[in-house]
Formats: structure tokens, sequence, C-alpha cells
């Protein structure tokens, strides 16, 4: 029996040749700087290493480094390869702004109750 | 892109009901809420990392406990290859994630012949990390040089290397090898059934299920899971390797 209630969305995500060799080529250029960014990160592992420079106010910056460019790297995946970036506004909001409430909380909820235990642990330093 | 999703629609109608607001259909929709808890998974994974390392008075650094490579004898740090092996399964991991999204691609111009070619660079890319994640962790559990276990089976002490001091192995908190293999553990359960997911996909791709449905969207479904699996292992290798 044909349903007539049923909308075919994915029907409509298909596209031309035309159309598929401009995302293509976007799709190689996220890839080149996927790569970039890991092979950038990792020489910086092996070279600036905690154990070479201790844990200074360099390492710092470099740990913060690390963690900005794996939210760009994230947010790459997620919007590109995911195809996020290209979905609704209300579907975006739908399944960042919960997460990311969350994670934020938990994140700080850990690391608060990390810091009194720490203080519990070792009250002299 | 073109299609359902950028169509102009009048947000009064879209929201009134008989269609999708999102746009979507009801399977990617779904797949996008699992991967949200999925998510939150992880991260709670990953912040009991952070918690372990706030709490434990001595943190190992990674490159001094991942220094391997297969078929190469290293005893030492220096004499090894510090990261080399876990950026090797990074880069497989994003390149495999890059031929799914052109498998999807190829999938949105009916184009048999070159979601076949690309879902099987995927699944392949699935098992090259698998084996290295297998290689990584025989390494450390029996290694010659690499002893990781969480104790020790005879002495039933915590036999752990925490990195080497002035070259001699120093003990690391236990914790330190229990997130590692719980984190890494869990992820590469999800890579196994990220590459079961995709085979069960291209057989019905070789098939001919999908042609004969008129789109491919379960190969779009089965990609969004790929990218999650490469998304986490993002986040694992900065917060356990390069931190």
């Amino acid at each position: 029996m044909e349903r007539d209630d049923i909308i075919e969305y994915s029907l409509g995500a298909q596209h031309s040749e035309e159309d598929g060799a401009k995302i293509r080529k976007n799709i190689w250029k996220v890839t080149a700087l996927l790569s970039v960014i890991t092979l950038l990160e990792v020489i910086v592992g092996a070279t600036l290493s905690k154990t070479v420079i201790g844990d200074g106010t360099t390492w710092a910056f470099i740990k913060y480094g690390y963690i900005i460019l794996t939210l760009i790297k994230a947010g790459y995946i997620v919007l590109s390869f995911m195809h996020l970036g290209h979905e609704r506004k209300s579907f975006k909001l739908t399944v960042l702004v919960p997460y990311i409430f969350f994670i934020i909380y938990l994140i700080f909820i850990v690391i608060n109750e990390a810091l009194a235990v720490t203080e519990v642990n070792f009250p002299l330093n | 892109m073109a299609g359902e999703v950028s169509k102009a629609i009048p947000p009064k109608d879209l929201w009134e009901g008989g269609r999708s607001p999102f746009s979507m259909s009801y399977g990617k929709i779904m797949m996008w809420f699992f991967l949200i808890s999925d998510a939150l998974t992880f991260g709670a994974f990953l912040v009991t990392l952070g918690w372990f390392r706030y709490t434990a008075d001595y943190w190992p650094v990674s490159d001094q406990v991942f220094y391997h490579i297969p078929f190469v004898h290293s005893e030492l740090p220096e004499q090894g290859f510090p990261l080399a092996y876990v950026a090797f399964m990074t880069f497989i991991l994003i390149i495999s994630s890059v031929t799914m999204v052109l498998a999807v691609e190829a999938g949105h111009r009916n184009d048999k012949k070159n979601v076949i070619k690309w879902m099987i660079a995927t699944v392949i890319g699935g098992f090259v990390f698998l084996g290295s994640q297998v290689w990584e962790w025989a390494g450390i559990i029996v290694g010659p040089d690499g002893v990781f276990g969480t104790y020790d089976d005879t002495t039933m002490q915590s036999n752990f290397l925490g990195g080497w001091l002035n070259g001699a192995p120093i003990e690391g908190p236990k914790q330190y090898a229990q997130i590692f293999y719980c984190v890494t553990g869990f992820h590469g359960f999800h890579v196994f059934s990220g590459v079961m997911i995709n085979i069960v996909i291209l057989i019905n791709v070789i098939l001919g299920t999908y042609e004969k449905r008129g789109h491919y969207e379960m190969v779009e479904k089965g990609g969004l899971y790929w990218h999650f699996v490469d998304l986490v292992w993002v986040f694992v290798f900065t917060f356990f390797y390069l931190l």
C-alpha cells in the first residue's frame, strides 16, 4: 500500500553532479585542515613535551592551545562532516545547546569537587 | 547544500504540523539524539580523567609511556618515537571519516559504484585502527618494555609504568592505567560496532537495497555514527595523550 502521510525528506537531500564536485572540493579542504592541525599537535607534543619544558607558563599556553585546536577540529567534524552546519537552525540548537549546557556543568562540578578532595588529601600544598 | 533542509518555509508553516519542523527524517533525528547521549557518556569518562589528574599527587606524561612503534625495540623514551603511533592511529581514523563522508556524498548522487568504493575504504580504515589498538594494548600489557597493568598478577601489587626518571622506570598512579583501559576500550568497542554497522550497510549497498529504495540515507546514518567515533578520538587524543 502506498502511504501518503510520510514525507520522504531523504529524497530532497540528493544533488547533481556539479554540486557534488563542489562538495567534494570542500571535503578535501576540511581534510587538509584536520591533518595539518593533527600534525602540528603531534610535532608540538613530541618536541615541546611537559618533561622537557616543565610545568610552567609555556606549558599552560601549549595546554590551552591544544584544547582550542581540538575544539576547532571537533567543530569542523560536527559542522562539515556530520553536516550539522547545513541543517535548520532549530535542529542545530536542539543538538548543541543541551549538550554544551550539561557538559559545562559536569566539568565545573567535577573539577570543583576534585579541588576540594585535593585540599583534604594534600593539605600542605 | 540544496534540498529539503534549505528550502525556505515560513516559520509558522514549519511548526504547524504535518511535517518535521527540522525537515529531517525520523531516523536521522533519532541517530543524532542517540549520539548526544553517547557523547555525554564519553564526556563523563573524560571528565573522570580530569578528576583523577586533579586528585593524584603525580600524573605520568603520556609521551614517556607511549613511545613504541611496531617492529622496533626501544627501551627508553629517548630511543623511541613519542606519540608517533598514536598520531598514526588518529590519522587513520580521520582519513576513514573522510572516505565515509565521500560515500555519503556519492550516495546523494545515487552513484552506487562510488558508494561501494568509499565504504570499503572506510571499513578497511576501521580494521586498521582496531588492529592498531590491539597492538598497543598487547604491547603495554605483555610487551617487553611497557608493563602497564593495574596490578601485578603474581605479587598482587601495583605494577604500573608511570614514565621514566634518570633512566629508571617509576611507578605511576593505578588510575592512569585504569582510565586508559576504560576510555580506549569503550572507544574501541564503538569503533568495532561502527565497523560492523558499516559492513552491514556495505552489503546492503552491494545487494542494491538502497537503490531500490531510491535513496542512500542509511549510509548517511551510519556515517553520522562513524564520524562520532572519530570525534571522540579527537578528544581522547588531546586529553589523554597530549595534555
